[in-house]
Order: C-alpha cells, then structure tokens, then sequence
C-alpha cells in the first residue's frame, strides 16, 4: 500500500493535544493512511480522529527539542500537537501534509470505508430523478423525462434523466445544448404546485459578440409559458458582468429574441471572491485582539454577509415572481453550477414546504445540487486556511447553507431539522467518509462507481438515532410560504459554523436542552392525559353505572 | 382642546419603511395624549397608539406622489412615516402636534400627573409600597456589624442628589460624612451600593474628589479607610475611576479630580475608560441614523455601526462591570467607584456588577429593585438624561439605555439566567421615557418627594409585576446552573450584538416571524392545565366522566395555533426588487390568498390563548409592546401584491 511510504513516523508517544475549551490530552499519536489519532490509552478520555482530508493546512513550531504542529481544520476548527523530539515532529508534518492533499479522488476515504452500522435504506437510491419525476407527473404532464443525457455526451454536468417541456424532442434539446455554456440547455428545476408556474435553470446563452441566435432555445422556454403571459429570466451576473461575457462567447437573452421574457440582473459574486470572503471572515473571527472597531471592519471587509445578502434577495425575488407574480423564471448565471443553484434551492425552502423537512432537504441538495452538477470536488478541496493558491475553490454550497440557517433562524418553527443538520452537511461537503460529495457531477461519479463503492451519508443519516439527532424539537408542518427578511439587521452572523471553535456554547446548548425538556414534558403529560382519557373509555364501556351523567 | 387645529384626517398613509408594499390608509386622528392611527379595512379595527409625551421630533418633508410625508420620532425608536393628502392638512397636524408640545415645559404638564387609570387612592399608595429598598438591603444582610443606616441626609442637607437613606460603614462618624462630602462633587460622598454577605466585600460609589493638583481631606481619607476597615479579610481596596484618564486629568483644571494613592492608604487606583454622556449621546444618534436608513447594503449597516462607536461602548460598560465583579467576588476586595458627578457612569457600573454578582438581581423583581435603587434612587438625572423637559440639550444622554442593554447583551449569553425576557427591558425602556409613571419623574429623591410623586402619580413597578407572565422567561428556572452564582460573560467583540429588537422594534418586517419564546410560553401554559388536570384526577377519580370532557380539547396538538398565529404574518414579502419588477406581466390574482389565511378551527384556539390584540387607552403604549405590531400585521396581505408594483 503506498500509504505506507508516506508514513515516516506511524506512531509518538508523549504527545499533547491542545483544543480551545478542552482540558489538554497526552497521548500516543498514531497516523494511518486515512487518520491522524490521538489516544490516551486511558479510559474515559476521549480519543481524537481527525480525516487526513479534513486538514486544510499545519503550521510547524519548535522550541528546543519540542516540536508542535497546529493543525488547522476545513471545518473551521484549530488544534495543537506538542511532540517531543525534532525528527519525529517533522516527520509527522511532512507525512499529513502528503496524506492531506492527495491527488487521486479513489485513494480517498470513502473508498475504504465500511460503515459500523446496519445499512437499512441505501442512500444512493433514495433520491432518483425517476422518483422525483413521479411526483411531477401526478400535478402536470406539461413535461416529460428525456434521456438524451443518457450517456453524458450532451452535457458532461448533467444527470442522464432531466426533465424538460413535453413538446421539446430530444433533437431540438441536442440543439439548444450547444447554444448553453456547457452544454446546459434550460430543464425544470422546480414547478410550484399552486399555480403551475416553474422554475428553470440553464448555462449561459452563447450568443457572442455577434448576437448569435438559437430559435430552439427560445421554442424550448417558450413553451413554458402560458399564452400571454411572460416571465422572467434572472441573471445572477451584473449587466456589465454579463455584457463582459460576450467577449468570451457568452452572453443573455436578448429582448428583441425573447420578447415574452424580461431580465433582471442581480450581483452575486462567483468563484474566487467568495473564497477569498471566506479567509478574511474566519481569520476575523479568529482575531484575539479584543476590540470591537477592528472585529466590526474586518467582518465588513470580509463581504460575508454582504454574499449572504445578495443571494437570498435574488432567491426571494425568483420566489416572489413566481408565487406572487404568477410568472415562469428562468435562473443561469455563467456555467449554471454555482450561483444559480443557490438561487433555485433556496427560492425552493421559500416555496416548498416539503425542502424544509430533513428527507425534503436531501432531496433538494440531491437535485440542485449533486445531480445538477454542482462540481464539489474542486469547490471543497479547500477551506478558509489554505495556504495554496485558490484554485476552483469557492465556498458556494456554505453560502447556501449559510442562507438555509438565516431563513431557520426566522422561521424557527417550520424546519423539521435543526442548525445541526446543516453544520453537519457542511463538514461532510469538505470532508467524510461517505461518498457522497466526491465527484463533480453525475458523470464523474458513474465513472468512480461511487455507488457500489462508497456509503452514502443519507444511508447513515436516515436512520432512527440520527434523525433524533437533527429533528427540530420546535417543529410544526408549515405548508405556507415563508418570506424571509433580507434587511441586514435581519441577518446574523452564523455563529454555530464561524465561532464554534472561539467560544464556549454551554449556555447555549444548556438553553436548548431547557427548551427540548419543556416541549418533552409537555408531550409526556399530554399522553397521560390521553391514556388515563383511553382507561377511562374503557372502564365506561364496562361499568354501566358510570354510564348515566 | 383648543390647541387641536384639526382632530381627525381621513386617508392618510402611514409608510413602512423596509416594506413599502405594507404601507397602509386609514385615518388619523388627534386626541389630547394621543395621535392614533386607524387603518380601513373592513371588519378589523387596527390602530397604532402614539403618546405624545414620547415624540420626540416632528419633521415635515417635501411632498411626494403619495401626498405631503410627516415624519413623527419617538423616544421609542419609533418612526412614524405619514403622507397626508392635502398640504393644508399636513400643516394643520404638524401645527397641533407642535402645540400639544411634546416635550413640556414644566414637570405639573407630564402625563404621570393627567394619567389616571381606574384605582382608587388606597390601590394606588399600595403600587408605591410594593418598591421597598430597605427589604433588599436586609437581604443584603444590613444592617450589620460593619454597616449601619446613616441619618446624616434625612433632610437632604449633606447631598441634595442622594437619597435620605444611606449605609456607611459603622466606623464613619458624622463629621467623616460631612467631611468628606464637602470634599466631593455635589456633596456625592462614598456610600454603600452594594454589600455581597458572603465575603463582607463592598461596591461603595461616590462622585469625584475635589483633589485639583494636590488639595486633600483628611475626612475623605478616613472615610475610605472606614470602608477598607469594613470588610475585615482585605487589606487593600479598589479605587476605580470609571471616566478615561484624560476626562480625569483635564478635571483636575478645574479643581477636582481624582484619589491620589499616596494619600490614601492601601487603595489600589484604576481607571476604566469608559466616555462621557456627550459622546454616547452623538454615538446613539449616529446608530440610529443607520437603523433609519432605507434600504441599506451590509456594508452601509456594518460600516455605520462601526463608526458609531455604540457596541464598543456597551463593552466598555461590561468591562468595567466585569473588573468590579471580579474583585467582589473572586478577590474579595471592596470597590468604591466613581466618575465626576457619580450618577451616570457610576450607576451604570455598579448596576451592572450587581447583575452579574448576584441571582436576586437577574429576577423579575430584583431588577426593578436595582433600577430603584442604583438609578432612581442614587439619583441619575431621568427627567435631564430622558429628555423629559424643555431644557439643555446637552444634557440628554442614553446612560440607562446602555444599562438596559447591558443585561439584554448577558441575556444572550445566557439565556436560562434570566427570569425577565427581553419583553421586559423594552417595556422598561418605553416608560422611562413616556412619563406615564411616576418613577422617573425629576433628577433625584428630593425632587421626587416635592413633586409630590408618590402621591399624584401611579407607579410602574406594580404595573410590570401584576402583568409579570407577560415577561417571564420560559427557559429560566431558579435552580438552574447558570440561574447560580456569578456570571462570567465573554467580552470578545464578536459577542456584542446590534438589539434589532429595540432599535428597530418597529420595523417589524425585519423580525424574526415565528417567535421560540412565545411558543415555549404557550406550551408550558398548556403543561400547567394538563398539570391541574392530573392532579385533579387524582383527587375525584370517581368523577370520570367529567375529567374525560375536560381532556378534550387537548386531542389536537395544542402547539399547532400559536405557531399558526404568527405565521399569517410570514406572508408578505419585502421589497426584493430593486425596483426592477416596474409593472406586473398580466395580474393574476394571487390564487392562494385564501389558503394563505388560518383555517378558522385554528382562529377560534388563537383567541384562547393569545392576549388581545386591541389597543386599550387606558394602558397607553403598553399597548404598543411588542406583541401588538405584531398582531397589526395579520389581517392585512392578500391584495399587497398589487401595491408594491404599482409604487415601483
């Protein structure tokens, strides 16, 4: 195994773990090909198993003989290794560093991996777009499935079944493919039930400089429409953004092409802003310098919240023309892999009740997400501590996240999971031993077999002990749509992701035990009540005295 | 009333600041306390309540396609954004709200003294009793060996800003009292604020010493030294000046000052920084500057309220609440604390180490007996501070602003500490500065006592404890962990929140939609019933039938109507547009208005629970707390969408 060669020391003895809020552990250091381990070899002391794959960078330090590597997480957290002896410190420094940035996606763990625990439903097939399209064709059959992806060649970031208009041939989708940035042509991304109106997404159109023209692309979302009536094309990009992208082939609707649409431009930022946002927000976070201007500036300067901002508003004005509007949308940004995901998954919690329930919610990160081609691989490689230069990092999906706690946080009664739910996803995005988010579409994790491989996270997710876990005490099936509030004094910093590791949450958790323990004693009486009501029943039933008033 | 050119403009549309689309017509109307908004709509009477005596400006704007704007701010935070149709009417209306002179010329003009809810005299002297600061400097375990009830005041001759009731140590005869009075600003000298029985540690406050460049005072000296003494297992004690020590030095110019060590024997000298009532004054009104924008970007809101200055003040105030506390408790080490005059920095700190020393004060009642006393009582000039009365400018400052939200800060840290919910420090705050009671009437006792306060007025605290269930915390319980001992808050910036819940109390749109706390409330409202019903089983188990009648209506998930409640209002979208949506394709009506609305089985069970939504003239902005904006909002929404396009 060539892990092997990459571990110069397997094992240190006398080594002591620092973490913020936690006594200080010595132990015995251990690394293996997957995990960094940290025991005590006492009872009750917990052990520390980090994945190799969750390290986003180390740091070594040394004073004397005595080494110490501060390890820095993807999840955000930060750590200190003391060793003894100079050799064996950096021995160790060099053997993480290697383990953690392994190239090969199949020497990753999830490949070897074997869950603990009794597989009852096989996560990998809980979420088929064939289900999916069941529910659809039980409210409309203005659409079909086509199959004309089937083998990944009309576009590489498609799954094989999408669905589009029933009036659109697969020839005419084969066309319109080669108008969209990577070959996204539009497809069906939501239908809201109450009105009919959908919600569509799609790359780029390539019209270049020259204007260039596709009657099958305008046919395809035309035929979404219902006679007289337009909708609304939402571009994630500025106009200027945008206009820029003709330069380089690609472009927007023009009004003159597609007179029954109008276009409105929104400004979410892509790709490197965004990591860049992220670096600047945690090392804010980070700042032990306690004073208040510099923390307010530097999480001004980070733009975070500006992101979280702008791509809830665009995703509340997709809901608005939609539910309130009685409009058709169609979202794209530029490759339709990132901002315009957010804009459709979130407009779905602000419509959908069902994407608010934890089964709804994989549901929606299955479809907008992993099926829709968002490439995760690339975007997760790093975090906020990555000294290397960015590549395709972004954090897109967190931002998502981050947008889904802004909305629990307002309407904290219409989530059936809690914030752990989506912290949980998060550190699972970055790293895990499910396979879930390996890959960059549904191509690439057909070719890995990710399925017969790996476990997926909704195989451990969905089982009883979890789900209690990330159930919602406060909970109430809410079949409204909720508007969130976009104001900025509205929306908070998420401190269960960016201060987890800064601050000490006892309170806190100390408060949501109270709040479990009121609704749980409320429900304990409510069955008493009910089962002395069911003795009751009964004794009447037996005893006709009791019968008569 | 003569003063009221015109009582009542139909109409007139009262603008919603972050939803324009909520903005509503009704008619305005004009009474002698009140301005009252009533919105037409049919089958609903919503009315908002503004009391006169909390505007604080009136502003007439240039006129708009929606009519002439007025612009009404209250002390509140409020902001009432009207458009009246006509000029001749906006005029009118600002003239009369102009006469009905808002802020009043003299104390015989406050509401307190034209308020009269139906009580009769004996019910009214029986509210003033319910406050007794001795009760809590006996559980404080005074008087006792080291501290004894001075009567050096009685007649508010040695200091006319301090109490009549004071404790100093047993030690201090009448000429150390004296003494050292003359040695301090406005005759402010050292006297116990708070006593901690545990360790016999003491927070002593007092104003500055008039020390100038090297005068002293052998009084002064003693006195302190009697303080020392008082506490009996510290050899030293902490003299904190809690102004920044250039405010200290520049005092010093002017003949006053601060302790010298070298005079003082075994006082450890510390200054605390914290700013004068000038800076918060400029600091809030900046904040709130950026509260009012419309529509802001993050960027405008983080920037704004960075450079107000405001959060790194409420720190400055915990800090320094902080350092006191830990020498109390952790040192056992007696603190006497001061700023110039002692009444605002002061009060604000030693308030605010109580709070975190001791449980008593995180209770309902123990904070209205910290406000009485560290504030009212110790005499923090309200009716100057609050703006309660025409005079200097200059003089008005958010100091117990800051205090109130000092503890809604620690109530965020802890939120099982507390038996009072934010609720509580709002409807606080409002009535500080509405003068509809008579508890911040005047700038101290004696004032007070002149006025004739506890006989003319109606008293606050019993107003707050007989409707206590409105305020109580559902997460607190007197034997919890955090509810115990000492709090040690974190003081990292990132700690330090914007409270949108009362700067922007009115914007409701900006408000989270479905409340935890109101939900838990209902809850274990419903767990009490289902409580009594056991118990009652339990006694007269041979009454069965009559138990399995009463046990009926909890067949239904009883959580589900509060939720419902609120969520009506979850329906009205802001203002995402931009301004890019400028007319609707074709205008469908919305078909889901009507599945928008409660099922009415859920209607019937909100009004069991929920309190009503009506405003009472009685009870004035009581009414206006945060429960009945909410509720303003509820009926209103199907046809809103037209709105917002058609204005865009």
């Amino acid at each position: 195994m060539e892990f092997a060669e990459l571990i110069k020391t397997p094992r240190v003895d006398g080594v002591v773990l620092h973490r913020p809020f936690l006594p200080t552990v010595e132990g015995t250091l251990c690394l293996t090909g997957h995990h960094l381990i940290l025991s005590s070899r006492q009872d009750n002391t917990e052990e520390l198993w980090l994945l190799h794959s969750n390290i986003d960078s180390i740091e070594k330090r040394f004073v004397g003989s005595l080494g110490s590597i501060i390890v820095k997480c993807k999840d955000l957290r930060v750590i200190q290794l003391d060793i003894p002896g100079m050799e064996e410190c950096l021995n160790i420094a060099s053997s993480i560093e290697a383990l953690s940035t392994l190239d090969s996606v199949s020497l990753m763990y999830p490949f070897f991996y074997r869950p603990m625990f009794e597989v009852i439903e096989d996560g990998w097939n809980s979420f088929l777009p064939e289900d999916a399209f069941k529910d659809l064709e039980s409210m409309t059959d203005e659409w079909r499935l086509s199959e004309v992806n089937k083998d990944f060649s009309v576009c590489p970031s498609y799954p094989p079944l999408v669905a589009v208009p029933k009036d659109i041939d697969d020839e005419t989708l084969r066309k319109v493919a080669t108008f969209r940035h990577g070959g996204r042509f539009p497809v069906l991304s939501y239908y809201h039930k109450k009105n009919g109106m959908v919600m569509m997404r799609a790359g780029q159109p390539l019209t270049g400089t020259n204007g260039r023209r596709c009657k099958e692309d305008e046919k395809l979302i035309n035929a979404t429409l219902r006679p007289g009536k337009r909708g609304y094309i939402i571009d994630t990009r500025t106009i200027n953004v945008a206009q820029q992208a003709k330069a380089r082939g690609g472009g927007i609707e023009s009004e003159a092409n597609y007179p029954q649409w109008r276009r409105i431009h929104k400004a979410i930022e892509r790709s490197n802003v965004l990591q860049e946002s992220l670096i600047k927000l945690v090392e804010a976070c980070n700042d032990q310098s306690h004073n208040m201007d510099r923390w307010l500036s530097k999480l001004e300067a980070s733009n975070w919240q500006t992101h979280v901002k702008e791509i809830l508003t665009t995703a509340c004005l997709a809901a608005q023309c939609i539910d309130r509007e009685g409009a058709s949308v169609l979202v794209h940004g530029t490759e339709g892999t990132d901002t315009t995901l957010q804009v459709t998954s979130l407009a779905q919690i602000i419509l959908d009740p069902s994407c608010r329930t934890i089964r709804g919610f994989q549901g929606l990160v299955e479809r907008e997400w992993l099926q829709a081609g968002h490439p995760f691989q690339q975007r997760c490689a790093q975090s906020a501590y990555s000294n290397s230069k960015p590549r395709q990092e972004a954090p897109v999906f967190l931002l998502f996240l981050d947008c889904v706690w802004q909305i629990l946080r307002q309407f904290p009664c219409s989530f059936e999971f809690s914030e752990s739910y989506l912290v949980l996803l998060f550190e699972h995005a970055y790293a895990s031993q499910f396979g879930t988010f390996l890959g960059n579409s549904a191509a690439e994790r057909a070719k890995l077999s990710l399925p017969e491989k790996t476990v997926s996270l909704w195989s451990w997710v969905n089982r009883h002990q979890e789900i209690e876990r990330l159930t919602n005490p406060l909970f109430e099936a809410n079949s409204l749509v909720i508007w969130p509030s976009v104001a900025p004094q509205s929306l908070l910093l998420w401190e269960g992701v960016f201060l987890r590791w800064n601050r000490s949450s006892k309170c806190l958790d100390e408060a949501y035990e109270e709040m479990v323990h009121i609704i749980e004693y409320n429900k304990e009486l409510q069955n008493k009540v009910n089962s002395l009501r069911r003795q009751l029943a009964q004794l009447e039933t037996e005893d006709p005295l009791l019968q008569t008033p | 009333m003569e003063f009221i050119r015109l009582p009542k403009v139909e109409n007139v549309k009262l603008l919603d600041r972050v939803s324009p689309r909520r903005s509503r017509v009704g008619t305005l109307y004009l009474t002698a306390t009140h301005t009252i908004f009533v919105e037409n709509e049919a089958g609903v009477r919503n009315e908002t309540w503004v009391l006169h005596s909390l505007v604080c400006s009136l502003e007439k704007q240039a006129a708009t396609s929606s009519g002439y704007p007025l612009l009404i701010h209250c002390k509140n935070f409020q902001v009432l954004h009207f458009a009246i149709p006509r000029e001749q009417e906006c005029q009118d209306v600002h003239l009369s709200l102009q006469r009905l002179q808002p802020v009043k010329p003299s104390y015989e003009e406050l509401y307190c003294f034209s308020y009269k809810p139906n009580v009769d005299d004996e019910e009214r002297q029986n509210e003033w009793d319910f406050m007794n600061l001795k009760a809590d400097y006996s559980r404080m375990g005074l008087p006792n060996a080291h501290w004894k009830l001075s009567p050096a005041n009685r007649n508010y001759k040695v200091s006319d800003t301090y109490p009549a009731d004071l404790f100093v140590p047993e030690s201090a005869t009448p000429p150390v009292i004296v003494g050292s009075s003359k040695f301090r600003s406005r005759g402010r000298f050292p006297t116990l604020s708070y006593y901690s029985k545990e360790n016999h540690a003491a927070i002593c406050r007092s104003s500055q010493p008039l020390s100038g460049f090297s005068a002293r005072c052998l009084e002064d000296e003693q006195m302190l030294e009697a303080i020392l003494r008082s506490n009996p297992c510290s050899d030293f004690m902490y003299v904190v000046d809690t102004r920044p020590k250039l405010n200290a030095i520049a005092n010093r110019a002017a003949g006053k000052g601060y302790e010298n060590e070298d005079n003082y024997s075994n006082i450890k000298f510390q200054f605390i920084g914290i700013e004068n009532i000038h800076v918060m004054r400029n600091s809030q009104q900046k904040m709130l500057e950026v509260c009012e924008l419309r529509s802001p970007s993050m960027s405008d809101f983080l920037e704004g309220l960075e450079s107000s200055g405001w959060l790194k003040h409420i720190k400055a105030v915990l800090d320094a609440g902080i350092f006191i506390t830990k020498a109390v408790a952790e040192e056992g080490v007696s603190v006497l604390v001061h700023c110039s005059d002692g009444w605002d920095r002061t009060a604000q700190v030693c308030s605010v180490a109580c709070v975190l020393l001791d449980p008593y004060y995180r209770t309902l009642q123990g904070l209205m007996v910290l406000i009485e006393k560290d504030w009212i009582s110790f005499g923090h000039k309200f009716s100057h501070r609050c703006n309660h009365l025409v005079g200097d400018p200059k003089e008005v400052s958010p100091v117990i602003d800051q205090f109130l939200e000092c503890v809604w800060q620690l109530m965020e840290q802890f939120p099982c500490a507390f038996e009072f919910n934010e609720r509580f420090l709002i409807t606080i705050h409002s009535h500080i500065y509405s003068c509809q009671y008579g508890n911040f009437i005047g700038n101290n006792q004696r004032e007070r006592i002149q006025l004739g306060v506890h006989q003319r007025t109606h008293s606050l605290w019993s107003y707050l404890w007989t409707n206590r269930t409105d305020y109580i915390n559902p997460l607190y319980r007197p034997d919890h962990s955090q509810t115990q001992g000492l709090l040690r808050p974190s003081t990292a910036p990132y700690c330090f929140k914007f409270w949108r819940g009362l700067y922007n109390r009115f914007d409701q749109g900006i408000h989270p939609r479905q409340s935890v706390e109101d939900y838990l409330r209902t809850i274990q409202e419903e767990t009490q019933q289902l409580e009594e019903q056991l118990a009652s089983h339990k006694q007269v188990n041979f009454k069965l039938p009559l138990i399995m009648s009463e046990a009926a209506p909890f067949d239904k998930s009883p959580t589900a109507w509060t939720l419902s409640h609120d969520l009506r209002l979850a329906n009205t979208p802001q203002d995402y547009t931009g301004g890019f949506i400028t007319s609707s394709p074709s205008q469908p009506k919305a078909p889901d208005s009507s599945g928008l609305i409660l099922l009415p089985q859920d209607l019937n069970q909100t009004s069991i629970f929920s309190l009503s939504n009506s405003s009472d003239p009685e009870s004035g902005i009581a009414d206006l707390s945060c429960r009945s904006p909410l509720s303003e909002d509820s009926t209103r929404d199907p046809d809103s969408d037209e709105a917002v396009y058609s204005a865009a």
